[in-house]
């Protein structure tokens, strides 16, 4: 860590001075170690850094941090909260557009959003607006008191939330803290989706997110896990036998996609989604004291397919449970993964391999259906695709084969089919995913509104968040008016 | 938690339970499967509902003990719950009149057959039940496949009751006796399965299996239950679990079914070494902190 200079508490620097402050870093568990263990890397910061930190903004007239943050998060202001040690003043004024901000300042891609705007970026490095915001989440979460939180009065309406993810679950503390009576349905047996089952707890402690569940339940939303809506009970059911008068559907989009290349079925060779749920839902990293078990493949190879912050979460997860040599292979450059650049830095200085424009073509088994290798191939970058980055041809004569104990798939996902498939009239795209409106949620169902992975196809938690934010607003004003669609 | 109002053993190492399930009762149809786990700790594992009665809100399940999971769920006794149920997963047996169907279930995967049988007779068909089990002691549930079965056939391994044999030497009577034949569903172990689909193979029986790969969620969200049917990878929990058996690969089942034969064995030998213990602890968890778990209020 480097030392820097401390700043006075309250923001009296002059701009120019602000500009000459290095930004604070964060406490992190150092690489080697925590390579071995699935604690949080990111350590927070303490009550002092945060207060060093934020005296760095600068107070902008226009503040571009707020514009590119997708629930526009008032980070001027609840930054100054910050340099008047008001803690729990910034955390309530983050609340009033972000209910999830231990997660967000986790797990957002800032460099996208808020900090990719800050002006202070276009001449030194931009404020650690995620850290601020962990840190006061952190900060509220220790000091709040949640048995008497505040409750509006009832307002006799019932809403249906089908799936507990970032959307679900910010439509369902909007809705209940209007006074309307929430009931969450979960498939699995742990609320939280994506933030659950998918990103491990190095990244996100699932402290935090029972936490959030634990901080809902006190505002009176109802959780019951174990439903999978369209088979243990249907839309249609809901709205007409349970008396549920609006239904948000938030149920992301889960499925696994495979290469279809030769060798998928064989013992190794998993989807990002399964190998990430044995994991994290499931706790196969503390096999046998819990039950679910992994296959062993300590001290040998492991390889992730893909890019994103999915293949970056399942290689350094492969990483602490052993994996001798554990490598991304990616068919683009790094400029093109889309992964967050503090988790490909992260993975880096751990010892993740990355192995780009390059791509399996076939796996190779023992002769008794286990993964031995993998047969690639070299890519060139050429034109730019319809994603506006280059698009990776293959390049002839390329192809060499790599040792593999496992390979994990992490190429994307698609929509959840059940709730379509079940529902009759519910308007859905070419590719299966819920047409709704992108102001109002609202779907071709009256009463129906539909938010989240599931209507734009996988995106980000903040996004899904704002999704089910104006879905809430769009529902509330659904229930207190006549309710015409 | 999903209460166990009745249990009981049908025969050694296979237990029946009523689970409380109000939702599933009310969907549940033939051929579809809960998925369970029993407490914090514990994998997630699929069983077929055998029967369901909407009335009472009650599933019942027939379970045999294979592993860890499965010999600690037959620990319970009625009283206890079970952590988390939920179903009906998979798609339903087909039911239609097809004519003549033969229904095969051999071990537990009797149990599992039972109440697509039930609904083939229902449907107007004539059902000729064969079952097979490895001794006299675990053949299950012959009175409820007596009153659904036109004819009911069975075998033992070692000839302790009725004919000594496989059920295949009884599909193969069948077909050697000019029986018309117009579908033909198996459940029970993979070889048992894998025998079916070859004997009916050659006589263009259509034959339908349903396949036991290991799952997690069951909502086709893993994909750690993809067989391979045609050449090509479906989700035996939601494309299934019934498929053609003349399609399925049934050596790749067996191959992925084996993933994790070294730390299922290392569990079970952990967990005979002090069963009680682990009873116990299941107990107080449901006494205890997690009364919490499921639907809140
Ligand atoms: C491994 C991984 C890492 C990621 N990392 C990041 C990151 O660092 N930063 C970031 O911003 N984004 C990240 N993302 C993306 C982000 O997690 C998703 O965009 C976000 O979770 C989508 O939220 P959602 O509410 O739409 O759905 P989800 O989080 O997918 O939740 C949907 C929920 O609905 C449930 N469900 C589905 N069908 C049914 C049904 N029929 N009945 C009842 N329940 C149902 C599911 O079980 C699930 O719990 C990551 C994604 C993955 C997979
Ligand atoms: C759709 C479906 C429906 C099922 N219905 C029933 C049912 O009604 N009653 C019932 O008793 N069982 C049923 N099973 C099988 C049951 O899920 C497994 O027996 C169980 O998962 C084993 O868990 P375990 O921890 O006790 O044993 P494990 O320790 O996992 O396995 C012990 C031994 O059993 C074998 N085994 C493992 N998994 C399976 C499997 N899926 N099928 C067969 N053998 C296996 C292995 O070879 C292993 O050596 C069903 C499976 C599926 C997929
Ligand atoms: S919600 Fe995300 S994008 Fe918005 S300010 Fe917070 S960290 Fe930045
Ligand atoms: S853009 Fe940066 S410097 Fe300006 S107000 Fe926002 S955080 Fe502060
Ligand atoms: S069990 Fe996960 S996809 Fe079938």
């Amino acid at each position: 860590m480097t030392q820097s200079p401390k700043p006075p508490l309250l923001n009296v620097l002059p701009l120019k001075e602000r500009m000459k402050l290095p930004r604070q870093h964060m406490l992190e568990q150092p690489a080697l170690e925590r390579a071995t263990n699935f604690t949080e890397v990111n350590l927070g910061y303490s009550e002092e850094l945060a207060r060093q930190e934020a005296a760095r903004c600068l107070e902008c007239a226009k503040p571009k941090c707020t514009i590119d943050c997708p629930v526009g998060v008032k980070v001027k202001e609840f930054v100054q909260l910050i340099v008047a040690g008001d803690f729990m003043g910034a955390a309530a004024k983050i609340r009033e557009d972000n209910v999830l901000p231990a997660i967000t300042g986790r797990v957002c891609p800032q460099e996208d959003h808020c900090e990719g705007g800050c002006l202070m970026g276009k001449k030194v490095q931009p404020l650690g607006i995620g850290y601020l915001e962990r840190f006061v989440a952190d900060y509220e979460q220790r000091h709040l008191d949640i048995s008497n939180l505040p409750k509006a009065p009832p307002t006799g309406k019932k809403v249906a939330i089908v799936g507990s993810g970032p959307s679900g679950l910010t439509a369902a503390g909007d809705l209940v803290q209007r006074g309307h009576q929430v009931h969450v349905f979960e498939a699995l047996h742990t609320p939280g989706g994506v933030l659950v089952y998918g990103i491990p707890e190095f990244r996100l402690p699932k402290q935090i997110i029972r936490e959030q569940i634990d901080y809902m339940r006190a505002m009176g939303v109802v959780f019951e896990t174990d439903v999978v809506v369209g088979r243990t009970v249907t839309i249609d059911e809901l709205m007409e036998e349970e008396g549920y008068d609006a239904v948000f559907i938030g149920t992301g989009a889960g499925l696994p996609q495979f290469m279809g290349i030769p060798g998928e079925h064989f013992n190794g060779v998993y989807s990002a989604n399964e190998f990430l749920t044995r994991i994290n839902l499931m706790h196969a990293y503390e096999f046998p004291k819990y039950d679910e078990p992994m296959v062993d493949f300590r001290g040998k190879n492991v390889a992730v397919v893909g890019g994103g912050n999915t293949a970056l979460d399942a290689i350094r997860s492969a990483l602490r449970l052993g994996a001798g040599k554990a490598f991304i292979l990616y068919r683009r450059s790094e400029a093109e993964m889309p992964a967050r650049k503090e988790e490909v830095e992260h993975a880096k200085q751990e010892g993740i391999e990355f192995q780009v424009l390059a791509a399996p073509l076939e796996f190779l088994d023992d002769g008794k259906g286990w993964l031995t290798a993998a047969r690639c191939q070299k890519m060139a970058l050429g034109e730019p695709d319809a994603s506006g980055r280059r698009r990776p041809v293959p390049i002839e004569g390329s192809e060499y084969e790599i040792p593999l104990a496992v390979a994990v798939i992490a190429i994307g996902t698609s929509a959840n089919p059940i709730v379509q498939s079940t529902t009759p009239g519910l308007n859905t795209n070419k590719r299966n995913y819920i047409e709704a409106d992108p102001t109002t949620q609202r779907t071709s169902r009256k009463g129906v509104f539909a938010g989240g992975d599931i209507v734009t196809g996988s995106a980000t938690v903040i996004l899904a968040m704002g999704a089910g934010r104006r879905a809430a607003k769009s529902i509330h004003e659904y229930l207190s008016t006549s309710g015409d669609w | 938690m999903f209460k166990i109002l009745h249990a009981e053993f049908l025969a050694p190492g296979i237990k029946r339970f009523e689970i409380e399930a109000p939702r599933i009762a009310h969907k549940q149809k033939p051929g579809q499967f809960v998925i369970l786990r029993l407490y914090e700790q514990g994998e997630r594992i699929p069983i077929t509902i055998e029967h369901s009665d909407p009335e009472r809100g009650t599933i019942r399940i027939v379970v045999q003990s294979a592993g860890k999971t499965t010999t600690l769920l037959n620990s319970l006794n009625t009283g206890d719950s079970i952590l988390n149920v939920v179903g009906p997963l998979g798609k339903p047996s087909d039911i239609e009149k097809f004519g003549t169907v033969v229904v095969m279930g051999g071990g537990v995967g009797t149990a599992m057959a039972y109440p697509t049988a039930a609904a083939l007779k229902h449907a107007g068909n004539r059902v000729i039940t064969i079952v097979g089990a490895r001794n006299k002691e675990l053949v299950i549930l012959e009175r409820e496949l007596r009153e659904c079965s036109d004819a009911l056939m069975i075998t033992t391994d070692d000839g302790s009751y009725a004919d000594k044999g496989f059920v295949t030497d009884k599909l193969r009577q069948l077909i050697e006796n000019g029986t018309r034949i117009d579908l033909v569903l198996a459940i029970g172990p993979i070889p048992m399965m894998r025998a079916v689909a070859e004997m009916t193979r050659k006589e263009h029986i259509r034959t339908v299996v349903s396949l036991n790969p290991i799952m997690i969620d069951g909502t086709g969200m893993c994909g750690g239950c993809r067989v391979l049917v045609d050449g090509k990878s479906e989700f035996a929990c939601v494309d299934g679990p019934e498929f053609d058996a003349h399609r399925v690969d049934f050596s790749v089942l067996v191959q992925r079914n084996s993933m994790y034969r070294t730390a299922e064995q290392k569990s079970m030998e952990a967990f005979q070494q002090d069963p009680e213990s682990q009873v116990e602890a299941i107990h107080a968890e449901q006494t205890g902190a997690c009364a919490l778990k499921g639907i809140d209020r």
